[in-house]
């Protein structure tokens, strides 16, 4: 099929300088560079220098050890670091399950509604951070008493508490808010896997009496553990670079007593100030820094570790 | 087959399962829209009812209306949102013609550096784009968010795109070639039609987290004048929290257009999503 016209054009093309391949790329490299790259590597930078007697001084690790250990950064900082990583871990153990199981439910074959079902519940998903946390704040209020009149329609009224304000209960209420409205990525992801896996295996573990649960178990599962995989990485990627919903919803102090503090919210008060507090722009960078590498490790870690590992079940 | 053996009771399940997950998801947006047409009273005392000819009422919207700029807001999302996603578009497209096309030195390498921002939040940045829009008096201005945007949905843009436009038929190109025609025109003319549907997913996908962002217009354009919707709302909420009628409206109005957005789009977004992830 190949024409005898292309390897003339190709050695013709081959003299001079192919300036269109600059044009084309040009806008995409500068701007990405520019707005994108520059920033990150000077946000690194930042992170080794300090100001005194405003001038910008190098400081080498000073920074990082001023984060790690001097009282007035180490408390907040770890506090923050763990409830980020407290954030994560239950979008892992409840967000991701009822993702996948949602997704098993709206693949199965002959369902009505489907349609329907999968509009609404990813629904949530587009609106901004913003609204689902005013929203939540609302029907979580005990003022308004629509979450407590729920929870007397099936007796569970006693149980209803200011969740939001208490420090042991604040973090895990905003963590389960953000799950309401992150759902439904892992399950369109996973709902997608599913339909991609080919008739004839089905077939062939309905001929071998493999149906229902065990089925799901072992057939399909174990072939959509890269989707999972993404769908992890992906959690964890957002999880750690959250701001909004805490924002929203518990302000920058994340309060009460700084229990839903996660890395987003710690960066924006260090770097940008609040209240009592005055920006600084050389921890603030040290922060991001921080989060950055955290990023990066668990990137690296799906890439080289996780994904090549479940490579081998793929077909 | 199995369409016989599944009982009624199985059914019966799945549709209790999902329905009443759907119920969750949508009951609170259902709340909010439904009590923002209704007296303070009517809020207080039957928060559960739809708006009867007793409780109706505007009030929220006309304060909502009356004090705040919320046409501007819309304007300014709109303004930022469409052009980036413009520039996004065009100048992603551009990058992935000249990635999937042609063979030069350091494609591979230029492919993998371009895609490293799909993993990495350009949010960890912050720091020095707020230094850089400082230096050349962008802030402040939609200009910066624009910048910022473009930067951000660049990478995924590129990624998707390069990877359909691999599936374009050379024949087609080589013969635009043999007729004369430049590589711009091949692009423009040629390849960029054919690849239109996945323009309208990576569109969609840019579209999102651009409309929604809280963090860049809070740093970057915090100005009355260049506020976008999500900041507003933020801000006016933050204002009334005691006027329920107000923070209701407000929420109403910042959620109908990504409603409408989502119920003309929807269709496109859940089949790119499935057709990327299948990949």
């Amino acid at each position: 099929m190949t024409s005898i016209d292309l390897p003339a054009s190709d050695a013709v093309a081959k003299r001079p300088v192919r300036w269109h391949i600059a044009v084309f790329l040009a806008p995409a490299v500068l701007i990405y560079t520019a707005v994108m790259i520059l920033p990150l590597i000077e946000t690194l930078r930042l992170s080794l220098f300090n100001v005194v007697d405003n001038q910008s001084i190098f400081v080498g690790f000073d920074n990082f050890k001023v984060l790690f250990g001097d009282v007035r950064w180490s408390a907040s900082f770890w506090n923050a670091l763990k409830n980020n990583l407290v954030f994560f871990l239950i979008h892992m153990i409840v967000q991701n399950p009822i993702g996948i199981a949602l997704a098993a439910l709206l693949s199965l074959p002959v369902l009505r509604l489907r349609g329907f079902y999968r509009t609404a519940i990813f629904l949530p998903t587009i609106l901004s951070f913003v609204i689902v946390g005013f929203i939540w704040k609302l029907i979580l209020s005990p003022i308004w008493g629509v979450a407590p009149y729920l929870m007397d329609l099936v007796w569970l009224k006693p149980f209803f508490g200011p969740w939001l304000g208490k420090p042991g209960s604040a973090l895990i209420t905003v963590s389960l808010v953000s799950v309401w409205q992150n759902i439904g990525i892992p399950m369109m992801l996973i709902y997608a896997a599913l339909l991609s896996i080919p008739d004839e295996v089905i077939e062939a573990a309905e001929c071998d009496g493999v149906t229902g649960w065990a089925q799901f178990f072992k057939i399909k599962l174990p072939l959509i553990l890269p989707t999972i995989g993404i769908v992890s990485i992906l959690t964890f990627v957002g999880n750690f670079n959250a701001f909004d919903l805490v924002y929203t919803m518990q302000g920058a102090l994340a309060g009460p007593d700084g229990s839903t503090d996660i890395l987003g919210t710690f960066l924006y008060r260090t770097f940008f100030g609040f209240q009592l507090q005055v920006g600084d722009r050389s921890m603030g960078a040290t922060i991001a820094t921080v989060m950055f590498l955290i990023i990066l490790a668990g990137v690296s870690l799906y890439l080289f570790v996780i994904q090549r590992r479940i490579r081998r079940y793929q077909f | 087959m199995s369409k016989a053996r599944s009982s009624f009771a199985r059914s019966g399940f799945v549709h209790l399962a999902l329905g009443g997950y759907t119920l969750l998801a949508l009951f609170p947006i259902f709340l909010v829209i439904s009590n923002s047409f209704k007296t303070r009273a009517g809020i207080f005392s039957a928060p559960l009812q739809l708006p009867s000819p007793a409780t109706f009422s505007w009030i929220g919207y006309q304060t909502v209306l009356k004090q705040g700029d919320f046409l501007g807001y819309f304007q300014n999302s709109l303004i930022v949102t469409v052009v980036s996603i413009f520039l996004v578009l065009l100048f992603g497209a551009m990058a992935a013609f000249a990635l999937s096309e042609y063979r030069f030195r350091g494609n591979l390498l230029m492919g993998l550096y371009l895609a490293l921002g799909i993993m990495i939040p350009i949010r960890l940045g912050t720091v020095a784009i707020l230094q850089g829009m400082v230096a050349t008096g962008l802030v402040n201005t939609l200009t910066a968010l624009i910048l910022v945007y473009t930067a951000q949905g660049l990478p995924l843009a590129v990624f998707i795109l390069s990877e359909f436009m691999r599936n374009v038929s050379d024949d087609l190109k080589n013969a635009g070639r043999v007729d004369g025609l430049s590589e711009y025109t091949i692009f423009f003319r040629l390849v960029l039609p054919l690849v239109r549907p996945a323009m309208a997913t990576v569109a969609v996908f840019t579209m999102i987290p651009i409309w929604n962002d809280l963090w860049f217009p809070l740093i970057l354009a915090p100005s009355e004048a260049t506020k976008t919707v999500t900041l507003g709302a933020q801000m006016f909420i933050g204002q009334y929290v005691t006027n329920w009628n107000a923070v209701l409206s407000t929420l109403s109005l910042a959620i109908l257009p990504v409603l409408v957005l989502y119920l003309i789009f929807s269709r496109q977004l859940i089949r790119g999503i499935t057709a990327g992830a299948v990949k």
